[in-house]
């Protein structure tokens, strides 16, 4: 602004015009500490509304967000006109919905955090439930001391099962998508893959998991629950994810890149290899990622195809496995001691609020990966 | 190197659309013919067909033959990729390689092949080739930043360099400045002159001065009305076409007064 003044003054002849006090552009406008005052007087009138019909925290936040809104909008129409009136009743709408989206979030964070957090240590984490029995649950309990026994079984059970899915999907999705967008055009055996995928998509988990046992069932007999029988479901889980994400991706790498690698003489799956998927990697990275952090709460899938353990298992290919949702749906639904089912409560939350931190982790490592692979654009 | 280029009779189609119509043509090797005419008359796609990156299009074919040097590409048993790595193409727009630094741009074609170079070799052809495209004065200090951190006009010759890289014969450029700003065009045109020492190079060009300051031969295409297809109208030594055509439908154009 300072450069201005000096020019101007700097011209002779040309007369600067004073700068009006009172702006009249800004005319018609509300104060600043209206908004304020109305909120105020919102959350006033609405407890004494809430106080009327019997006082609770949800009617009064609710009388005074609606007396809020109608005030905000009347106020403002009356000052500033119909036009600025309207984007204040929707902008305070709008802010109404994004608080009521938040409110589920934050109380279930809350909530799993509360009662998650005194099960979460060390010794939960690095030990298994084998040999835990409703007399040791019992003991403690009149004891008063720590709660024996955790999900150590259970977390490795997740991350080999999901491993394993993630090997299983990862080739087949990508594959699939690398062929409906580079060959598939436009032919009727691309038609019939997106087709099929989106069914796919729409498959309830359970059915996924019944599919995978009936199949390993009628090549291993009956009793065949292992680790990659879950992993194998939850593959069919994810595969149309990663085929939808990938070709998404592989979509929005510019054609001038592939005909520009062609028209240096580079066969067309080289151009694939070496120029298509490197520029999409970041977003087929974060895909995955988003994938496996969708399959790793299943439960119903894991329950038809890997059983229940208390002991570690690290071989997926004989005996049964836990992973941490079937951990939580057991600990809640057969507490190990009837009689003091608290300590399998405690163990429940916990392994949940393990499992949220494993998804969290999930998506910031998807995020990570992302900006990582991103193509750099440095000068 | 610069190996001459004859058309006889070429149709392009775009699966049952005949997009251009019984073009023949001699291009000589080690000059610039320049192709101009109206949008939509067909002169990219024809150019896009003497390095068969016609059909990478779905449905896009030709009828007729090109000989590079008395070899039809189109003829049986022909690979598009060898045909690719004899004539090089510059796009339009600017495409370095996103992922790739400067210098890897410029081996784009030997790396991506997958053909092994030594240090030295490759530090060698990524000096000579940003030389040959006049920009290795600019970018020697920073060749393992992005190409993507370049401006327009050192993009464009970057993909110059990553072009003559390969060492073609033949060079086709696809409108190559009419993304960039008037300096980076003259740099362009200067290079073009230097490329015509060693390449024979062909230019689409919309701009009928670039095409006047920079070719020795120009060809006029045109197009009778949408739906049909181009038709090569006249070609001649470029002062020819721009003083004295034989066609009133090429003085018309390049008078102004077209349409």
């Amino acid at each position: 602004m300072s450069t201005m003044t000096t020019n101007q003054s700097n011209r002779p002849g040309v007369p600067t015009p004073p700068v009006r006090k009172r702006n009249s552009l800004a005319k018609g406008k509300l104060p600043k500490w209206a908004i304020w005052a109305i909120a105020a007087g919102a959350i006033i009138v609405g407890a004494a509304a809430s106080t009327l019909t019997g006082f609770n925290v949800a009617s009064f936040a609710i009388y005074s967000a609606l007396i809020f809104l109608v005030a905000a909008s009347v106020i403002t129409t009356a000052a500033e006109g119909k036009r600025r009136g309207k984007n204040a009743m929707w902008t305070y709408l709008i802010y109404a919905a994004f608080i009521v989206a938040v409110i589920p979030l934050v109380s279930v964070l809350y909530t799993v955090l509360e009662k998650g957090m005194p099960g979460l240590n060390s010794h939960f984490l690095f030990s298994s439930m084998n040999g835990v029995t409703g007399a040791v649950d019992n003991e403690s309990v009149a004891n008063g001391t720590p709660v024996v026994g955790g999900a150590y079984h259970a977390v490795m059970g997740t991350l080999l099962i999901t491993l394993w899915a993630t090997l299983i999907s990862v080739p087949v999705g990508m594959l699939t998508a690398v062929y409906l967008v580079e060959y598939g055009q436009g032919k009727a055996l691309s038609k019939a893959i997106t087709f099929f995928v989106d069914v796919m998509t729409g498959i309830p988990s359970i059915v996924a998991g019944l599919f995978a046992a009936a199949f390993f069932g009628m090549i291993l007999g009956p009793n065949a629950r292992m680790g990659i029988v879950a992993a194998v479901a939850l593959s069919v889980l994810m595969i149309p994810t990663v085929v939808r994400s990938t070709e998404e991706m592989l979509k929005i790498v510019p054609n001038e890149l592939r005909e520009a690698s062609f028209a240096l003489g580079v066969r067309r799956w080289r151009t694939i290899l070496k120029v298509v998927i490197p520029t999409a990697i970041s977003g087929i990275a974060s895909g995955v990622t988003l994938a496996i952090a969708r399959v790793i709460g299943e439960t119903a899938p894991i329950l038809v195809t890997a059983g229940i353990a208390s002991q570690i298992n690290m071989n997926v290919f004989a005996n049964w496995m836990s992973t941490l949702p079937t951990f939580i749906y057991y600990q809640i639904l057969t507490p190990t001691s009837p009689t003091n089912i608290d300590p399998s409560v405690q163990r429940a939350w916990a392994a949940a609020l393990l499992l949220i931190f494993m998804v969290m982790a999930l998506n910031l490592i998807a995020r990570l990966v992302a900006s990582i692979f991103a193509p750099k654009k440095g000068r | 190197m610069a190996k001459r280029i004859d058309v006889n009779d070429l149709n392009v189609y775009y699966s049952k659309f005949l997009a251009v119509e019984g073009v023949s043509i001699n291009i000589e090797p080690k000059s610039v013919t320049a192709f101009i005419g109206p949008s939509g008359c067909g002169k990219s796609t024809f150019l896009r067909t003497l390095n068969r990156m016609h059909e990478v299009i779905p449905g896009g074919r030709v009828e007729g033959q090109v000989l590079l040097d008395g070899d039809d590409l189109y003829g049986a048993g022909v690979d598009p990729v060898t045909v690719r790595s004899q004539i090089g193409m510059v796009f339009q727009r600017p495409n370095p390689f996103p992922t790739m630094s400067i210098k890897d741009n410029v081996l784009a074609g030997v790396k991506l092949n997958g053909q092994r170079i030594s240090k030295s070799d490759a530090d060698a052809l990524v000096e000579k080739s940003l030389r040959g495209a006049n920009l290795w004065n600019e970018v020697k200090d920073r060749l393992d930043k992005p190409g993507s951190g370049l401006s327009g006009g050192q993009q464009q010759r970057l993909c110059i360099a990553r072009t003559i890289a390969v060492k073609p014969d033949v060079i086709l450029m696809d409108e190559p400045c009419s993304a960039l700003d008037p300096i980076s065009t003259l740099a362009i045109e200067d290079l073009i002159n230097e490329l015509k020492n060693d390449y024979t190079v062909v230019i689409v060009t919309h701009n009928m001065q670039q095409a006047a300051r920079v070719s020795d031969k120009t060809a006029f295409f045109n197009i009778a009305g949408t739906g049909k297809p181009g038709k090569l109208i006249e070609y001649n030594d470029t002062a020819a076409i721009f003083s004295n055509p034989e066609q009133k439908a090429t003085e018309d154009y390049v008078s102004g007064r077209f349409g």
